[in-house]
């Protein structure tokens, strides 16, 4: 007997009057208090009703700016043309988010607005993915094919997500202190000058330190061959910081308190800073990363409204309009999408649409050397 | 009649049924999670991310052996330790004042105590940075002024961390030090007068002594709460403030490490929970109670 069985069931003894009120509720509450511990029956019909009424979807992004963005030009048009209604939830890194996402029931989160070919992967191989059915997605024609390629590869040539968005993390700077010709000369290396010692922040995260890192020891982010080097780096960085930030609205309020001078950064929230009116300069230097986000659907999720719901965000005014919103290029394709001044003036647009001039992470690279290198980094950012 | 069934008719269910709502509460909120926890500590964490359910001792031995853990274990007991003595030290004063004030808005003063706790704790952290940062409150009066030319950089290091611990911490020390206080009996330190001590000697040989017990509960509670914060470093602490419990919640969002992560929190939970004991074996762990009486 399954769990909707039993709870329909009891809810007709309590019909029947076969149980008082009290009983049944005193049933039902037990089975609520055990959700939280091993699942069990509340659990599985929560599940089945969000799959049964599709009218809700929850969203999760990265908050501030971004999510501003999404709620103004996405969700609330999309709820009032389809009576679905976004649940706008928001993390402030990945790596908090799928420990959420585990700790969860299946069905429990929707969509996430996650980061990178890296993230897809992780996902998928944590058995999360889903396969969209391309068919109620229309608008997955106009999305850049270089976007798509890396997650069709992961997923058996099907996507358990469509491409969004993409943009750079390259090096913010206070031009009171810092000249666009410095900064231009030194790179990747401006964020290791001593004379900033205190005056430098950083990205808290594996990753972008260790890709910024091999820059700055004249290596391929994809293919170190001299890891010491880069732990030494990363050693020299920490000790001329100030502080590890942790979230687009940390390193805003760092960068527009002048807390720090300079810092690597995503390419939108510089342009949010620098449409407030702060004198800050941004640059992507040689071998600076890229990245694509994407609008993931999570096992477990109301497939319809999810595909829905992407395809609306997909459809060119909407995507424009966040784009313009959180000032990073949609993942529209130039050449099949007449995109406005205001979306090619972004920091990071590619006019060719091949994305050839970007890097990214390489998935298979990062993931086959994350549980060394989070660890170690982990180690070396307390000082060590 | 049997002696057993005269012991089963006499056997008093009461006390029990009406403890029972509390206790499956303590058994399904806290005991089985824990359980949960050590379970999962014994697990393995796979490339992928995923957990590789076994008996594995390898967490164990790690977080028992690495000199690295312990490091930042010795350094969160120290914070947690400068943090709990500022809030003795600090925390006494005021307690003393509520207690003895002969004004008739102690109430009110209590209250105010309470106050901090309706704000939330991130936000009364975070309330540093508009005080203490580049162009926070001091530095910007202290430019005003024209005490200093540039701004100082006070944020992200040791002591900031502290002073937002201390922040966080000193109400729950007041109220116990307060409760401890309230509870002397006012006579004895005029006795002690009365036999020709100063009041600064009545103080420390009568009123002092008998509110031990109360800056004892205090500081166990301040400590324990102190060592277990990973906010706090988090927000005002630099690159090597890290506490144990930021390895804690590391190891499980950032490492995806379920298994080391409930190793490390078993180890603090261990240590704490040590000291807890310790403590009510000869303080008595009612003393706690009595301050949110």
């Amino acid at each position: 007997m399954d769990d909707t069985t039993r709870y329909q069931r009891l809810l007709e003894r309590y019909r029947n009057g076969d149980i008082d009120r009290r009983g049944f509720l005193t049933l039902l509450g037990a089975a609520g208090l055990s959700v939280g511990l091993v699942g069990g029956p509340m659990a599985a019909l929560s599940r089945k009703a969000r799959a049964a009424t599709p009218d809700q979807v929850r969203f999760d992004g990265w908050g501030g700016v971004v999510s501003e963005a999404f709620r103004e030009y996405a969700f609330e048009p999309y709820t009032e043309k389809t009576g679905i209604e976004v649940v706008d939830g928001t993390f402030g890194g990945a790596d908090e988010y799928l420990a959420r996402v585990r700790a969860s029931q299946p069905g429990e989160f929707n969509i996430a607005h996650l980061s990178g070919v890296f993230d897809y992967a992780r996902y998928h191989n944590l058995d999360l993915s889903t396969t969209l059915d391309e068919a109620n997605i229309p608008n997955l024609d106009l999305v850049i094919g270089t976007l798509q390629t890396p997650f069709r590869k992961i997923t058996g040539g099907n996507l358990s997500a469509a491409p969004y968005d993409y943009g750079t993390t390259g090096i913010a700077y206070n031009r009171k202190h810092v000249s666009d010709d410095e900064a231009k000369e030194l790179g990747a290396n401006l964020l290791v000058k001593p004379e900033f010692k205190g005056k430098i922040g950083g990205w808290g995260e594996w990753k972008t330190r260790i890709w910024y890192a091999a820059l700055q020891t004249d290596q391929d982010p994809n293919g170190i061959e001299d890891m010491d080097a880069v732990w030494d780096k990363l050693r020299e960085h920490r000790d001329l910081l100030l502080k590890y930030w942790g979230s687009g609205a940390e390193l805003m309020s760092l960068l527009a308190e002048e807390e720090i001078y300079v810092t690597e950064a995503w390419s939108g929230r510089v342009k949010a800073l620098q449409e407030q009116g702060h004198d800050i300069g941004y640059l992507d230097p040689p071998g600076g990363l890229a990245w694509q986000e994407c609008l993931f659907v999570m096992k477990g999720s109301p497939m319809a409204a999810c595909e829905e719901l992407l395809n609306f965000m997909l459809e060119p005014e909407v995507a424009i309009a966040v784009a313009e919103g959180q000032n990073y290029p949609p993942a529209l394709d130039p050449n099949k999408v007449d995109l406005p001044e205001s979306v090619t003036s972004l920091p990071a647009f590619d006019p060719t649409g091949t994305l050839e001039s970007l890097n990214f992470f390489d998935p298979d690279y990062w993931n086959s050397n994350e549980a060394d290198w989070s660890k170690t980094f982990g180690r070396v950012q307390k000082g060590y | 009649m049997t002696a057993s069934a005269s012991e089963a008719q006499t056997f008093d269910r009461r006390p029990w049924l009406l403890l029972s709502p509390a206790l499956v509460s303590v058994l399904l909120l806290l005991v089985i999670p824990t359980l949960f926890i050590v379970v999962y500590s014994f697990w393995l964490r796979t490339a992928v991310g995923a957990e590789q359910v076994g008996f594995f001792l390898d967490n164990w031995e790690e977080v028992l052996t690495d000199s690295f853990y312990h490091d930042i274990l010795f350094q969160t007991l120290r914070i947690a330790a400068i943090s709990t003595i500022i809030c003795a030290v600090v925390g006494y004063i005021p307690a003393y004042f509520i207690a003895y004030t002969p004004t008739r808005h102690k109430t009110l003063l209590l209250l105010l105590l309470m106050l901090p706790f309706w704000v939330s704790y991130i936000i009364r952290t975070m309330s540093w940075i508009n005080i203490l940062g580049v162009s926070g409150a001091v530095n910007s009066t202290l430019m005003a002024l024209g005490i200093i030319t540039e701004p100082i950089q006070m944020l992200y290091n040791e002591a900031t961390v502290i002073l937002g611990l201390v922040h966080f911490l000193l109400p729950f020390m007041i109220l116990n030090i307060y409760v401890s206080l309230d509870g002397i009996d006012r006579s004895l330190a005029d006795a002690a007068r009365s036999l020709g001590c100063t009041g600064w000697q009545a103080f420390r040989e009568v009123t002092l002594p008998l509110s031990v017990p109360g800056l004892a509960a205090g500081a166990l509670l301040c400590f324990v709460l102190g060592a277990g914060t990973y906010i706090t470093p988090m927000v005002l602490g630099g690159p090597r403030n890290a506490m144990f419990a930021n390895l804690v919640y590391e190891a499980i969002v950032t490492q995806l490490n379920w298994p080391l992560g409930s190793a490390l929190s078993l180890l603090l939970l261990a240590l704490l929970g040590t000291l807890v004991m310790v403590y009510s074996r000869f303080l008595g762990i009612d003393q706690i109670a009595k301050s949110f009486r």
